[in-house]
C-alpha cells in the first residue's frame, strides 16, 4: 500500500471516528426534550399537563408519558422538563387521561407538600387517594426534593380511553393543586411511583428511566 | 558501593558491622522504632478520632475503632519499608565516578524468615480480630440477613422498618401503630432495629454516621443494630446503583433526646393516621410481585389498567398522530 493510500486511509478512520464521537455527544448527550420555561404573572405561576396512556408522537408509542402545555403557544410538548422561578407559588393542573394501576406502596396514595396537603380532584378536595380501593389512581406527580406527592386520579374503569397523544378529547380527571417552588435555585427531579413502565422489571424501567416520559426535571432560577 | 565490602551475602552485610561499616541494620532499626512510634501514636491519638465513620453510634464508633487497630498495625509496616528505602537511598547509592557493580544478591534466610514469620502473625492476627468484631456489636451495623448473628440483649429495641423504593426510602414505626414516613427520627441511648428491605430493585440503606450499611432486597428481611449516642443529623443514602434517580436518592435523619422522640412519634402517628390504615399489615417484607397480581386480577376481569401494560393485558395497537 503506497504512502498516500495510508495516509488517506489513516485521515478517513480519524474522521469517521471524530464524527461518530461527535454525534453521540449531540445526539445522546445534548438532544432530549424541550424545557418549558414558565415566568410569574402576578407572583404565580400556572402550568397544564396531561398523562396519556401511550405517546404516539415518538419511537416508543406503548410508552406512557406525560406533556406540558407550552406556555407560549399553548401547544402540548412532548417534555417532563419545566423551568420555574425561586420561591413562587405553582398552580399545577394535571389532566389524567390514562387508566388506573395501584401503587406498589400505598403510603404514596397521600396527598403531601401542597397548599393545605390537598389536591382537588375534578373539583372536589382530596387528601388520600386511595390506589388499592378499587380503580382510581394512574399515576402520580411527585418531587421528593420539596417533599411533593399528589396521586392522579385516573379516568372511570370502563372508560374508553382516548388513544392518539395528546390527548385532546375523551374521558378524563382534573387534578389541581397549588405549591411553592424552592428558594434555592437548583435542579428538582420529578417522577410518578406507579409501577408502569410496561414490560420492565418492577415496571420501573422504560419511560419510568426515561427524561421526557414519566419522569423530569423541575428547574428553578432565581 | 559502601555495602559491597567483604564476602558476606549483601543482605547480611547490610544489617551487620563489617570491616569498618557502620551496623547499618542497628541504624535502621533504631529509625524506625522511633518513626513507628511516632505514626502510631498519631494515629492512634490525632487522626484516629477524625476517622470515619465517627462516634455518632455504637456501629460506627465499632467501626472507627477497628479502623484505627488495622492501621496501628499496619504502619509499622509500611513505616519499615519506606525507611529501609530511604536508607538504601541515602547510603547505598551510586556515587559519581563510582562504575564497580554491586554485589551479587543472594537470600538471607534469618531475614526473610523473620520477615515472614512476622507478617503471617500479623495477618492472622487481624483475622482473627476482624472476625471477632464482625460477630460482635461491633460488627451489627452490617445487615446480616434475617437472623443476624449478634443480637442486643436484655435491651428494648427500638424496631424501624426501611423500605427501599425508587427512588426513596420511607421508614415504618411497628411499635407505634405502624406508621410510615419519609423522616428517619431516633432516639438517642436506645438500641435500633433496622429491618431493612425494598419494594421494587436492590438498594442499599446506608446512614453513615450511624455505622450502618446494609443492602435492601426485595423480599428479603435484612436487620441492622445500632445505638445511637449523640444528638445530630445523620446522612442517610442509596449505595447500590438503582437506576436514573439513584443519585438523588437521599435524606437525613435525626437523632434527637428520647423525649423530643417520643413527642414526634406521637404526633406523626396522629398525622399519618390517614393513610396508615390503608397500608398493607406490617411485615417484616413485602412481596413485590403483590401488585402484578392486583393487575394480572383486573386484567382477567376486563379491567384496563395505565396502559404502559407492564402486567398481562390486552395487545395495544398505537394510533399514528
Amino acid at each position: 500500500m503506497s504512502l498516500p493510500v495510508r495516509v488517506a486511509t489513516l485521515a478517513a478512520a480519524f474522521v469517521a471516528v471524530v464524527a461518530g464521537a461527535s454525534f453521540l455527544v449531540i445526539h445522546y448527550l445534548l438532544g432530549g426534550p424541550p424545557v418549558e420555561a414558565f415566568t410569574a404573572s402576578s407572583g404565580q405561576v400556572n402550568i397544564t399537563m396531561q398523562e396519556d396512556p401511550q405517546n404516539t408522537v415518538t419511537s416508543k408509542p406503548d410508552w406512557v408519558s406525560y406533556f406540558i402545555q407550552s406556555p407560549t403557544t399553548h401547544q402540548w410538548v412532548h417534555t417532563t422538563l419545566f423551568q420555574v422561578p425561586a420561591g413562587t407559588r405553582v398552580n399545577m393542573t394535571i389532566l389524567g387521561y390514562d387508566g388506573c394501576t395501584p401503587l406498589r406502596n400505598p403510603y404514596w396514595s397521600k396527598v403531601t407538600g401542597t397548599y393545605g396537603n390537598v389536591a382537588l380532584v375534578n373539583g372536589k378536595p382530596v387528601s388520600v387517594l386511595n390506589s388499592w380501593s378499587g380503580c382510581n389512581v394512574g399515576h402520580t406527580f411527585s418531587i421528593p426534593g420539596i417533599g411533593l406527592n399528589v396521586p392522579m386520579a385516573s379516568p372511570p374503569l370502563t372508560a374508553n380511553l382516548c388513544g392518539t397523544s395528546p390527548c385532546t378529547a375523551g374521558p378524563h380527571t382534573v387534578v389541581k393543586f397549588s405549591f411553592t417552588t424552592p428558594k434555592v435555585a437548583g435542579e428538582y427531579f420529578w417522577q410518578c411511583r406507579v409501577p408502569c413502565g410496561g414490560g420492565f422489571v418492577t415496571g420501573f424501567g422504560g419511560p419510568m428511566q426515561t427524561i421526557g416520559y414519566m419522569t423530569g426535571n423541575m428547574e428553578v432560577v432565581s | 558501593m559502601a555495602a559491597a565490602a567483604g564476602d558476606a551475602s549483601p543482605g547480611a552485610q547490610a544489617i551487620r558491622p563489617n570491616d569498618g561499616e557502620p551496623n547499618h541494620g542497628l541504624r535502621i532499626f533504631l529509625m524506625w522504632v522511633v518513626l513507628a512510634l511516632a505514626a502510631d501514636l498519631l494515629i492512634w491519638f490525632v487522626w484516629g478520632p477524625h476517622l470515619p465513620p465517627g462516634t455518632m453510634a455504637t456501629a460506627s464508633a465499632g467501626q472507627q475503632f477497628d479502623i484505627k487497630v488495622m492501621a496501628v498495625m499496619a504502619a509499622p509496616v509500611m513505616v519499615l519499608v519506606l525507611v529501609y528505602f530511604g536508607y538504601a537511598l541515602t547510603v547505598w547509592r551510586q556515587r559519581d565516578g563510582d562504575e564497580e557493580d554491586g554485589p551479587a544478591l543472594h537470600g538471607n534466610t534469618r531475614i526473610q524468615a523473620t520477615w515472614i514469620t512476622v507478617t503471617s502473625v500479623m495477618v492472622l492476627s487481624l483475622f482473627a480480630f476482624g472476625t471477632y468484631e464482625l460477630v460482635t456489636a461491633q460488627g451489627a451495623g452490617a445487615g446480616e440477613g434475617p437472623s443476624p448473628i449478634w443480637k442486643p440483649t436484655g435491651h428494648t429495641t427500638l424496631q424501624v422498618q426501611v423500605i427501599g423504593q425508587q427512588w426513596r426510602f420511607t421508614y415504618r414505626y411497628p411499635q407505634f401503630g405502624g406508621f410510615e414516613t419519609t423522616q428517619l427520627m431516633l432516639p438517642k441511648g436506645a438500641w435500633v432495629e433496622f429491618h431493612v428491605t425494598s419494594l421494587d430493585v436492590i438498594h442499599s440503606f446506608w446512614a453513615y454516621q450511624l455505622g450502618v450499611k446494609a443492602d435492601a432486597n426485595p423480599g428479603v428481611d435484612n436487620v441492622a443494630f445500632t445505638k445511637p449516642t449523640q444528638l445530630g443529623l445523620v446522612t442517610v443514602r442509596c449505595a447500590e446503583l438503582c437506576g436514573l434517580w439513584h443519585g438523588a436518592m437521599f435524606d437525613y435523619g435525626h437523632v434527637v433526646s428520647p423525649a423530643a422522640f417520643a413527642s414526634w412519634a406521637s404526633a406523626t402517628r396522629i398525622r399519618l393516621a390517614s393513610v396508615t390504615k390503608i397500608l398493607p399489615p406490617y411485615a417484616t417484607s413485602y412481596d413485590p410481585t403483590v401488585i402484578p397480581n392486583i393487575n394480572k386480577a383486573m386484567a382477567k376481569a376486563g379491567i384496563s389498567g395505565a396502559n404502559g401494560y407492564y402486567y398481562p393485558g390486552p395487545p395495544f395497537t398505537p394510533t399514528a398522530p
